[in-house]
C-alpha cells in the first residue's frame, strides 16, 4: 500500500545537481570500463602512429611537438566527446532529465566536467609517451604547460559537449561533432599549439596565447550556458 | 457515435488540450486534439500504431513542443513550471542499466530536490521490488524493469502520471500488480494516463477509454468494448 | 515587390558588364604587377560582399533565436549560401593572384586565413542544416551561427599574433591607391552586391515557398476526411 506521504522536496540547488550528475557519470564510467579501456588504447595508438610518421631530431622535435601533441589530444578528445550523451540516449534516460525540474545548465556543466576529467586522463597518459618518443624537454617555464593544457582542454571540451548535444539531433552523429567542432576551435588550437611550442622552445613568451585561451574559454562557456537549454529541449 | 460517451464538460479540468497539432516535417502526428481531463481519473489511451498516442503523451509531458495549439496543465501553458507535478514513464526504461535500482532512484530523486533515501526505498517497495537488490537494472526482467521505471516516475509524488506502454512485454503478474497500484494512486486523487495496446488489462480499472485514430481523438467511452473506436 | 526583381536583374546585368569592362579595360595597369593585378577587382569586392551576407546571416539568426520567426530562418540560410559562394571566390582568387605576383600560393596572411576559417565555419553551418531534420533545425543552425560570429574576433586576433611571431610575406600589401582604381573597385563592389542581392532574393523566395509547400501538405493531411469526433 503506498503511503500517502509527500516526499520531502526542496528546491534543488543547481550545483548539487551538477555534482550528483558528475558523480553518477563517473560511477557509470568506472562500472562499465569498456569505454575507458578502448579510449586509453586509442590514445596510445595515436601517439605511436604519430611517432612513426614524424621522426625528428631532438632539436626539430621541440618545434613541432606542440602541434603534434595537440592534434593527438584533439583526436582523442573527439572520441571521448562522441560518447558524451551515449548513455543518456540508451533507454531514453535524457527524457527523464528533461521532464524533471532540474536546470539544463547543471546537466551541461556536469557533462563538461566529466569530459574534462576524461580527456585530462587521456592527456596524462599520452604526454609521457610523447616525452619519451620525442625526447622532449621544456626550455621555457614548464609549469605554464599545465596552465595551457588546462585552458586548452576546457576549450575543446566545452564546445565539444555543446556540439555533441547539437549532433544528437542530426543524422551521421559521429561525423557531425568534429565537423562542427574543428572550425570553431581553430583560434583555440592555434593558441594551444603556439603556447606549447613557445614554452618548449623557450623562444617566445606564451602570455598572449594564454590570455587568448582565457578569453576563448570565457566567451564560449558563457555562450554554451546561454544556449544549451534551447538545444536540450529542442524537439 | 458510441452510446456511452463520457461527460462532455468538466468543471475544473486539470489538463486542457486545445487544438493540439504536432507536425514532424510533412507528417502530422497530431491533427487537432481538443480535450479536457479531470482530476483523479485513470484514462486509458488506446488506438492503432501511428494514431498519435505517444505524441500526445509526450506533448503532455512537455517533451514535445506543439506545432500549433496549446496544452494547459494545472492552469498554465508553460509546462516547465509544473514539471515537478508530473511523472513520466515510457517503454524504454529511462534508467541506467549499469546502476542498481536504489542508485538509479537516488540520482533521479536528486533532480527533484529529494535528498533522503527513505523516499526511494518507500517508492521501490510500493512497486513490490526489493530496495536492497544490488543487481544492476540492466539485468532485471522486463517486468521488474517496468516496475522500477514506474517507481522512478513516482519519486516526486506527481499529481499527474503519464505512462506510455507500461505493460509492454511484462509478465501478467507484474502487469496486474501495476494496474492495482495505479488504481490505488487514482483513488488518492492522482490523474493517470496510460497508453497501451493491452486495453484488457485496464478493464474494470480505467475511468475512461480514449480512442485515438490518425492523430485525433475518435471517441471517449466509459466502458471498454473492442471496436468502440472504429 | 514583384516588379522590383526584374528591374534589379537588369540593373545588375548592366552594372556587372560595365564593371567588368572598367576592370579589364579602363582601369590603369599597375606599375609593379602588370595586368595580373586586375584580379583584385574580383578578390576584394567579393570579400566585402561576403562580409555583408554573413552579417545578414548573423542578424537573422539572432532574430530567429528571439522570435522563432521562420522568415528570419529563410533569410539566414539564403544569406549563408550566398556568403559561402563569395567566400569561395575570395579563397580561389587569392592564391591565383599570389602565385604569379609573389611566387607562392599561400601564406598565412591574416585576411586570407581568416577568410578560410570563415568558410569552414559556414560550410559546417550549411552541413548542419542539411543533416538535421525537423522543426529544431533552424534553432540549432542559429545557435551555430552565433557561435561562429563570436569566434571571428578570436580568429582574427589569434592569426594576427601568430603573424607577429612568425613574420611572413604579406599578400596584397598596402600602399596608396590610384583614385581611378578605387573607383573601379567600388563599382565592382556595387555590382557584386547587386548580384548577391539578386541571388539572395531568389533563394529566400525559394525557401519561403518550400516551407509553404510543406505547410500545405501537412495541412492537407490534417484535413483528411475520415475522422469524426
Amino acid at each position: 500500500m503506498t503511503q500517502a506521504i509527500a516526499p520531502p522536496m526542496t528546491e534543488a540547488p543547481p550545483t548539487r545537481i551538477t555534482r550528483a550528475t558528475l558523480a553518477k557519470d563517473l560511477r557509470l564510467e568506472w562500472r562499465s570500463k569498456d569505454a575507458i579501456n578502448s579510449m586509453l588504447f586509442f590514445a596510445l595508438l595515436v601517439v605511436v602512429i604519430f611517432s612513426f610518421s614524424f621522426d625528428p631530431t631532438a632539436e626539430e622535435s621541440r618545434r613541432i611537438a606542440g602541434g603534434l601533441v595537440w592534434v593527438a589530444f584533439l583526436f582523442a578528445a573527439v572520441v571521448a566527446l562522441n560518447q558524451t550523451w551515449a548513455r543518456e540516449l540508451r533507454n531514453q534516460v535524457l527524457d527523464a532529465y528533461r521532464v524533471s525540474p532540474a536546470p539544463a545548465n547543471s546537466l551541461f556543466l556536469a557533462k563538461v566536467l566529466g569530459n574534462f576529467i576524461f580527456v585530462a586522463v587521456l592527456e596524462a597518459l599520452m604526454t609521457p609517451l610523447f616525452i619519451v618518443f620525442y625526447n622532449l624537454r621544456a626550455i621555457g617555464p614548464a609549469y605554464q604547460l599545465l596552465v595551457v593544457a588546462g585552458l586548452g582542454t576546457w576549450a575543446l571540451v566545452v564546445n565539444g559537449t555543446f556540439f555533441a548535444a547539437i549532433s544528437l539531433r542530426t543524422r551521421s552523429r559521429e561525423i557531425m561533432l568534429p565537423l562542427l567542432l574543428f572550425p570553431i576551435s581553430i583560434p583555440a588550437l592555434l593558441a594551444m599549439v603556439e603556447a606549447t611550442t613557445s614554452i618548449l622552445t623557450g623562444e617566445f613568451s606564451a602570455k598572449f596565447w594564454i590570455v587568448l585561451l582565457v578569453a576563448y574559454d570565457v566567451v564560449f562557456t558563457m555562450a554554451s550556458l546561454f544556449l544549451f537549454e534551447l538545444v536540450l529541449h529542442a524537439e | 457515435m458510441p452510446s456511452n460517451t463520457a461527460e462532455a464538460s468538466l468543471a475544473n479540468p486539470i489538463i486542457s488540450v486545445t487544438n493540439l497539432v504536432k507536425q514532424f516535417g510533412r507528417f502530422a502526428a497530431l491533427r487537432g486534439v481538443t480535450a479536457d481531463f479531470g482530476v483523479g481519473r485513470l484514462y486509458a489511451i488506446l488506438g492503432d500504431n501511428g494514431a498519435g498516442k505517444t505524441t500526445l503523451l509526450r506533448s503532455l509531458a512537455g517533451l514535445s513542443a506543439p506545432t500549433r495549439g496549446t496544452v494547459s496543465i494545472l492552469g498554465t501553458t508553460n509546462l516547465r513550471d509544473v514539471c515537478s507535478a508530473l511523472g513520466y514513464m515510457a517503454h524504454p526504461s529511462l534508467l541506467y542499466d549499469e546502476l542498481s535500482g536504489m542508485e538509479n532512484l537516488r540520482y533521479f530523486a536528486r533532480l527533484y530536490g529529494i535528498n533522503n533515501d527513505e523516499r526511494c526505498r518507500q517508492v521501490i517497495r510500493s512497486v513490490n521490488l526489493d530496495p536492497l537488490l544490488e543487481r544492476p537494472v540492466g539485468q532485471y526482467s522486463q517486468g521488474m524493469r517496468q516496475r522500477m521505471s514506474l517507481a522512478r516516475a513516482l519519486l516526486n509524488d506527481p499529481k499527474i502520471l503519464l505512462l506510455d506502454e507500461p505493460f509492454s512485454n511484462v509478465d501478467l503478474r507484474s502487469a496486474r500488480e501495476m494496474t492495482g497500484l495505479l488504481a490505488r494512486l487514482r483513488d488518492q486523487r492522482k490523474t493517470i494516463f496510460v497508453v497501451t495496446h493491452q486495453a484488457s488489462l485496464l478493464e474494470g480499472f480505467a475511468d475512461e477509454y480514449v480512442w485515438m485514430e490518425a492523430g485525433k481523438i475518435a471517441s471517449r467511452t466509459r466502458e471498454f468494448s473492442v471496436g468502440a473506436g472504429k | 515587390m514583384k516588379r522590383a526583381f526584374p528591374i534589379l536583374a537588369i540593373l545588375t546585368a548592366g552594372l556587372l558588364s560595365y564593371a567588368l569592362y572598367q576592370a579589364l579595360v579602363v582601369a590603369p595597369t599597375d606599375r609593379l604587377q602588370g595586368d595580373v593585378y586586375r584580379i583584385i577587382y574580383y578578390h576584394v569586392p567579393s570579400a566585402w560582399t561576403m562580409f555583408t551576407f554573413f552579417a545578414i546571416n548573423f542578424v537573422a539568426s539572432i532574430v530567429y533565436l528571439i522570435r522563432r520567426n521562420l522568415k528570419a530562418d529563410a533569410v539566414a540560410v539564403a544569406a549563408a549560401e550566398v556568403g559561402v559562394v563569395f567566400n569561395t571566390v575570395v579563397l580561389v582568387t587569392g592564391p591565383l593572384w599570389a602565385r604569379p605576383v609573389w611566387g607562392i600560393w599561400w601564406t598565412w596572411d591574416i585576411r586570407l586565413t581568416s577568410t578560410l576559417v570563415l568558410w569552414l565555419i559556414y560550410v559546417s553551418y550549411l552541413l548542419l542544416r542539411r543533416f538535421s531534420a525537423g522543426a529544431q533545425m533552424p534553432l540549432l543552425a542559429a545557435a551555430l551561427a552565433v557561435f561562429g560570429a563570436l569566434d571571428m574576433p578570436l580568429v582574427y586576433f589569434s592569426i594576427w599574433f601568430f603573424r607577429t611571431q612568425h613574420p611572413q610575406p604579406v599578400v596584397g600589401g598596402g600602399g596608396s591607391i590610384d583614385p581611378k582604381m578605387l573607383q573601379v573597385w567600388m563599382l565592382n563592389w556595387l555590382a557584386f552586391e547587386c548580384f548577391g542581392l539578386l541571388v539572395f532574393w531568389s533563394r529566400y523566395r525559394l525557401e519561403v515557398v518550400r516551407r509553404e509547400v510543406e505547410e500545405t501538405q501537412a495541412l492537407e493531411s490534417l484535413l483528411e476526411v475520415g475522422n469524426s469526433r
